[in-house]
């Protein structure tokens, strides 16, 4: 299955400047997902989720419009042609 | 000739040159642009120095930086320099302080980080490896974070044996004398005002420098007192009396001469502004038996802090200091403090500032 990452502008440096990603997850989960990000992404990777696998405390994480914050986290199931949109939040001064 | 002066902020790093002896400098950035830099060094012992920088990225998690031409370029390792291991179940929070080795160890480099923890590198600070011994300690679930964060701040190893000091706030000193395995608390004589009693360990040891003249004597600036220890550690005494405050973040020794020291004193523990608002340096040339004010050309009406790693010595003799604010000015002298011009105003908060001479 396919499925697309859309990323914002502070992280597409990361990914040779592209704002949208087309990931081959293994499975169908948002954790595999982001394991298929990192085999081609790593550093990019890096700064959505910290090394225990927790998406870091100020990025969001959207499928399908849907904060998975508030719904299944890691675990959230991702359908093929699904969007995963990553976003910071609003904080910091 | 030229002195490389690294100003990490709350918001990027920005690099002094001076190509004069330190008496002006050439301020370059922001680099790493809108980045926390908590932690600098500047590594003189390889062919092209190497400026490490230890980075929050805003939302987007801490990691190790590094630049060989002096900020023109960028690394960081992909996998991530600093990377707890998974049976800890811990996360890399903060970078606080990044150490070169000595010469005779051209490729190890220390990092002291968020939750307390040390770590080790043999490439130069490309990659990391956990202290176990420190990390597995007894003590170590009941180290409390200060303030900023609970953290391995100050990295000490010592030049001529496996001897290796650390200190954090809140946990204390402690010190391995077998190449960083076995870790024992040594903060005998240092206070703990906010405990009953005095502990063996949990002081909130701000800073620790250690003397030119013998690695095992060292300064500490604690959360209330300055000590000094003869014995490596095995017992502090206070050497408090005649400065104006007894508070103060950095506590810096001088690299070349034996004896002579520098504090900032602040006044606390609600305020922790300079005396009267005048922003001051405190050198002892006797090992701390005496103190005197220094620090013609910086300037009064000052109500910020300077934190424990916004001032530093450099590596050359006579010894440069400098120093940065929480309201984003820096300060050099080049000689020991006597006299501070002025390097930059109005930057971010100044989290740590490191010096060198370029080889």
């Amino acid at each position: 299955m396919s499925v697309q990452v859309l990323l914002p502008g502070a992280l597409a440096p990361l990914a040779g400047g592209a704002r949208h990603l087309h990931v081959d997850p293994r499975g169908g989960t948002l954790a595999d997902v982001l394991d298929a990000l990192a085999a081609e992404h790593p550093m990019l990777t890096r700064r959505i989720r910290d090394e225990t696998g927790q998406v870091r405390r100020f990025v969001n994480v959207y499928v399908d419009g849907d904060d998975v914050r508030f719904g299944g986290g890691l675990a959230t199931p991702v359908r093929s042609g699904a969007e995963v949109h990553v976003l910071p939040s609003v904080a910091g001064g | 000739m030229t002195d490389l002066l690294a100003i990490g902020t709350r918001k990027g790093l920005w690099l002094a040159r001076s190509d004069d002896g330190r008496r002006t400098w050439a301020l370059d950035g922001p680099h790493l642009v809108g980045q926390e830099v908590a932690a600098v060094s500047i590594d003189t012992r390889r062919p092209a120095p190497r400026v490490l920088a230890g980075v929050q990225y805003g939302h987007w998690g801490p990691t190790v930086t590094w630049s060989d031409d002096l900020g023109g370029t960028w690394h960081e390792t992909d996998s991530g320099a600093i990377r707890f291991p998974a049976d800890t179940g811990a996360a890399l929070g903060r970078v606080w302080q990044l150490r070169p080795d000595t010469a005779a160890r051209p490729d190890v480099v220390w990092a002291g980080c968020e939750p307390h923890s040390l770590w080790r590198s043999t490439d130069g600070g490309c990659s990391f490896s956990l202290v176990r011994g420190l990390w597995d300690h007894p003590h170590r679930p009941t180290w409390e974070p200060g303030a900023g964060g609970g953290a391995v701040h100050t990295v000490l190893p010592d030049p001529d044996t496996r001897r290796v000091t650390v200190a954090m706030s809140t946990g204390g000193v402690y010190v391995s004398d077998d190449g960083a395995t076995g870790w024992r608390p040594h903060n005998r004589g240092i206070s703990a005002v906010f405990l009953p009693e005095p502990p063996e360990y949990g002081q909130c040891v701000h800073k620790v420098a250690a003397d030119a003249g013998d690695p095992r004597r060292m300064y500490a600036q604690n959360h209330f007192g300055v000590f000094r220890t003869d014995d490596g550690g095995a017992s502090w005494i206070s050497i408090a009396d005649g400065l104006p405050a007894d508070f103060g973040f950095p506590i810096a020794a001088s690299p070349s001469v034996p004896g002579t020291a520098w504090v900032v004193p602040l006044v606390a523990d609600v305020q922790r502004m300079p005396p009267d608002g005048r922003l001051r340096v405190h050198r002892t040339r006797d090992a701390g038996d005496t103190w005197t004010e220094v620090g013609a050309g910086l300037p009064d009406g000052v109500w910020t802090a300077v934190l424990r790693d916004a001032f530093c010595t450099d590596d050359v003799d006579p010894a440069g200091l400098h120093l940065g604010t929480r309201d984003g000015c820096v300060y050099a002298s080049a000689d020991e403090g006597d006299s501070f011009g002025v390097v930059a105003e109005h930057l971010p908060d100044v989290l740590v500032v490191r010096a060198a001479r370029l080889p």
